[in-house]
């Protein structure tokens, strides 16, 4: 079953007529074959139709869909022997973050992402993806196995942002996430992370400070979410669709401020359609962002991972918006 | 609504007004006294009567810790000015203008190099009235270049953030501003230098998030707000009330995220002496006390009970006591 975006309400409507003519199907003949031929067609033209012109506001709701890939998803396809691992060894264990070890492609990699869950049940354990100190205590244990064993670290990021909370507060927040950011600066092992669906604020580059960036097609990235700009900057959250235009926070966005290096291409009428194969895709672009980096020496990863970061938002580069 | 409140009261202020100019008097925002201009500004902003630490201007912090005229301002170089073109109900590109105009500053940060006692200084001051203190390029640029600075005179480095976080009109470049000043600190580090945070009101979001908690010791004023996540959205967040002095400089240092809580009266001697202490671990040369001073026995070198001089200490450039009234109040 479907949950169905607002702007998607035509597709809903011809996929249920197509359900309806299917369930009719045994005493039909090839009328309506060719009448669910018709609509199946109809379907994806007005598909294309909405996902080529889906504008920031929309992309926001795609990159939030229920049936985005999740991390446990992720993991269970494209990682083999995968190991969870558990514990920021500090205080706790933060279900919002996840990772572990295993092998992608066939090479021990460690793994660590954020995990928003997929049934309610679910979603509470995960927190909706909301980490809290431990989480990003816990990726930077992470870090430092990969950077200990000489492992390529995969990192994927899904989530509104870090949680607010008074206990995440006392906790120091803030210097988790700064901590995070720190690890993943210094390492010298290859780093790729892609954002698979939402990329909020400080809780995405927590664990995104990598030699190479990857986005999905629909996937948003932001400094703040666009209702929580514009209750800021618009006085009501009832502007977020401008203050999402404004901030430019889409895939393509980043890929041209050089923010994200790569986008990849989701299925028609996005990855909520077709999990599997957008994990494959994923899988394959990271595979190909991993490649040249393997090759590299510790302090060169490093190295490039410095100067990519240091030359976001140079005059030099290039970046006027157009 | 009477006719003595809606006439007579104005008409009273505005004869008062003419006749004591109003910027020689300021209303302290915590406890509501009148405080003279001229003593508010002796005392560093700090309110007389309830000892309320009000913001300081970067340039007005910079003058504090090394004393007016005595420091050297740091070139910052040049950023793209409004790179999305964001635009809400005014241009961003207005609103940098305003601000500029409002404070006389390109930006948020302003970066000085002095000397605290004799020791090599850069420290870079954030200045709240610049659009709310708020990273952008030039805030990450300008703490990079201090950092360059730091490493170039092999000076301490001290930021003094005083931030709402990132600044939204600069969307993505914004956030990329964490891991470029984290990168900027982290090379004052491996240089081998010492890299403080003094935490001023307010320190949150994304500035907290990043450079401003990686120091090797972090300083807060008294009473400053630090925190990740604003107040407002907490409360909406767990629908309870926050706890007393929740993201006070006090609570922090309880909860094991700031080492010193201080009163800016003491600020500058305290920085003083760590940085001293950090720098320059053996004493200098000429500070070492002289074992023939008269009507004072030779210190043995090995003497576990052996007293420092009085004067040592000041020489070191602390030029204060070192008493329990520096600690937090
Ligand atoms: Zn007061």
């Amino acid at each position: 079953m479907h949950s169905f975006l607002d702007f998607e309400q035509s597709v809903a409507e011809l996929e249920s007529k197509i359900d309806g003519l299917r369930a009719t199907q045994g005493m039909g003949g090839v009328d309506i074959q060719d009448e669910i031929k018709r609509l199946e067609d109809k379907v994806q033209n007005t598909l294309q139709e909405i996902y080529e012109n889906l504008d920031p506001w929309r992309k926001v709701q795609v990159a939030r869909h229920p049936a985005r890939p999740k991390l446990a998803r992720i993991i269970d396809r494209l990682i083999e022997d995968y190991e969870p691992l558990a514990g920021d060894r500090t205080f706790g264990e933060d279900a919002a973050i996840g990772g572990g070890i295993g092998r992608f492609n066939g090479r021990s990699v460690v793994v660590m992402g954020t995990e928003k869950g997929s049934t309610t049940e679910d979603r509470l354990k995960h927190n909706f993806g909301m980490a809290r100190p431990e989480g990003y205590r816990k990726a930077r244990r992470l870090m430092e196995m990969a950077e200990r064993f000489n492992l390529p670290l995969l990192s994927f990021v899904d989530t509104a942002g870090a949680y607010p909370g008074v206990g995440a507060e006392e906790r120091g927040q803030a210097e988790a996430i700064a901590r995070a950011i720190e690890t993943g600066l210094q390492l010298r092992i290859p780093f790729v992370a892609a954002i698979v669906g939402e990329g909020g604020s400080g809780g995405a580059i927590a664990l995104a400070a990598a030699n190479r960036v990857l986005m999905l097609e629909h996937a948003v990235y932001s400094v703040i979410s666009p209702e929580g700009c514009a209750s800021i900057l618009w006085r009501s959250a009832d502007h977020a669709k401008e203050a999402a235009t404004a901030l430019r926070l889409t895939a393509q966005e980043m890929e041209r401020l050089k923010v994200a290096d790569r986008v990849i291409e989701e299925p028609l009428g996005g990855a909520h359609r077709d999990v599997d194969g957008t994990i494959d895709r994923l899988g394959a672009a990271m595979q190909n962002a991993l490649d040249p980096l393997v090759v590299m020496d510790g302090d060169r990863l490093r190295q490039q991972r410095r100067a990519r970061f240091l030359a976001l938002g140079q005059i030099e580069s290039g970046m006027a918006a157009e | 609504m009477s006719w003595l409140t809606d006439f007579v009261k104005p008409k009273l202020r505005a004869l008062v007004r003419a006749d004591v100019p109003e910027d020689l008097w300021e209303k302290c925002p915590n406890c509501g006294q009148m405080i003279f201009q001229k003593e508010l500004e002796q005392l560093h902003r700090v309110c007389p009567h309830c000892d309320h630490h009000m913001r300081l201007g970067a340039k007005a912090r910079l003058d504090h810790l090394f004393g007016a005229e005595q420091w050297e301002s740091i070139a910052l170089p040049e950023v793209p000015l409004d790179p999305l073109k964001f635009r809400d109900r005014q241009r961003y590109g207005d609103r940098l203008k305003a601000a500029q105009s409002k404070t006389g500053l390109k930006d948020a940060v302003l970066v000085g190099a002095g000397d605290l006692g004799d020791v090599p200084v850069v420290a870079a001051a954030f200045d709240f009235g610049f659009m709310g203190g708020s990273m952008g390029i030039a805030v990450g640029e300008a703490v990079y270049a201090a950092a360059r600075a730091a490493v170039a005179r092999k000076a301490a480095l001290i930021i003094f953030p005083s931030s709402g976080g990132a600044r939204m009109q600069e969307g993505i470049l914004s956030l990329m501003q964490m891991p470029r000043t984290v990168i900027a600190v982290d090379d004052v580090k491996n240089a081998g230098l010492p890299y403080f945070v003094v935490l001023t009101d307010p320190t949150t979001g994304g500035v907290t998030a990043s450079f401003a908690m990686l120091g090797d010791i972090h300083v807060a004023e008294t009473g400053a707000v630090i925190g990740f996540a604003g107040q407002r959205v907490i409360a909406e967040t767990i629908r309870e009330q926050l706890p007393p002095g929740f993201q006070r400089a006090e609570y922090l240092q309880e909860h094991g995220m700031v080492d010193i809580v201080v009163h800016r009266e003491h600020l500058v001697g305290t920085l003083t002496r760590l940085v001293d202490l950090l720098i320059r671990p053996v004493p200098k040369q000429e500070a070492l006390p002289a074992p023939e001073k008269p009507g004072e026995p030779a210190a043995e070198e090995d003497d576990p009970n052996r007293i420092v001089p009085v004067d040592l200490a000041a020489e070191n450039g602390a030029g204060m006591a070192n008493g329990p009234d520096e600690k937090a109040r």
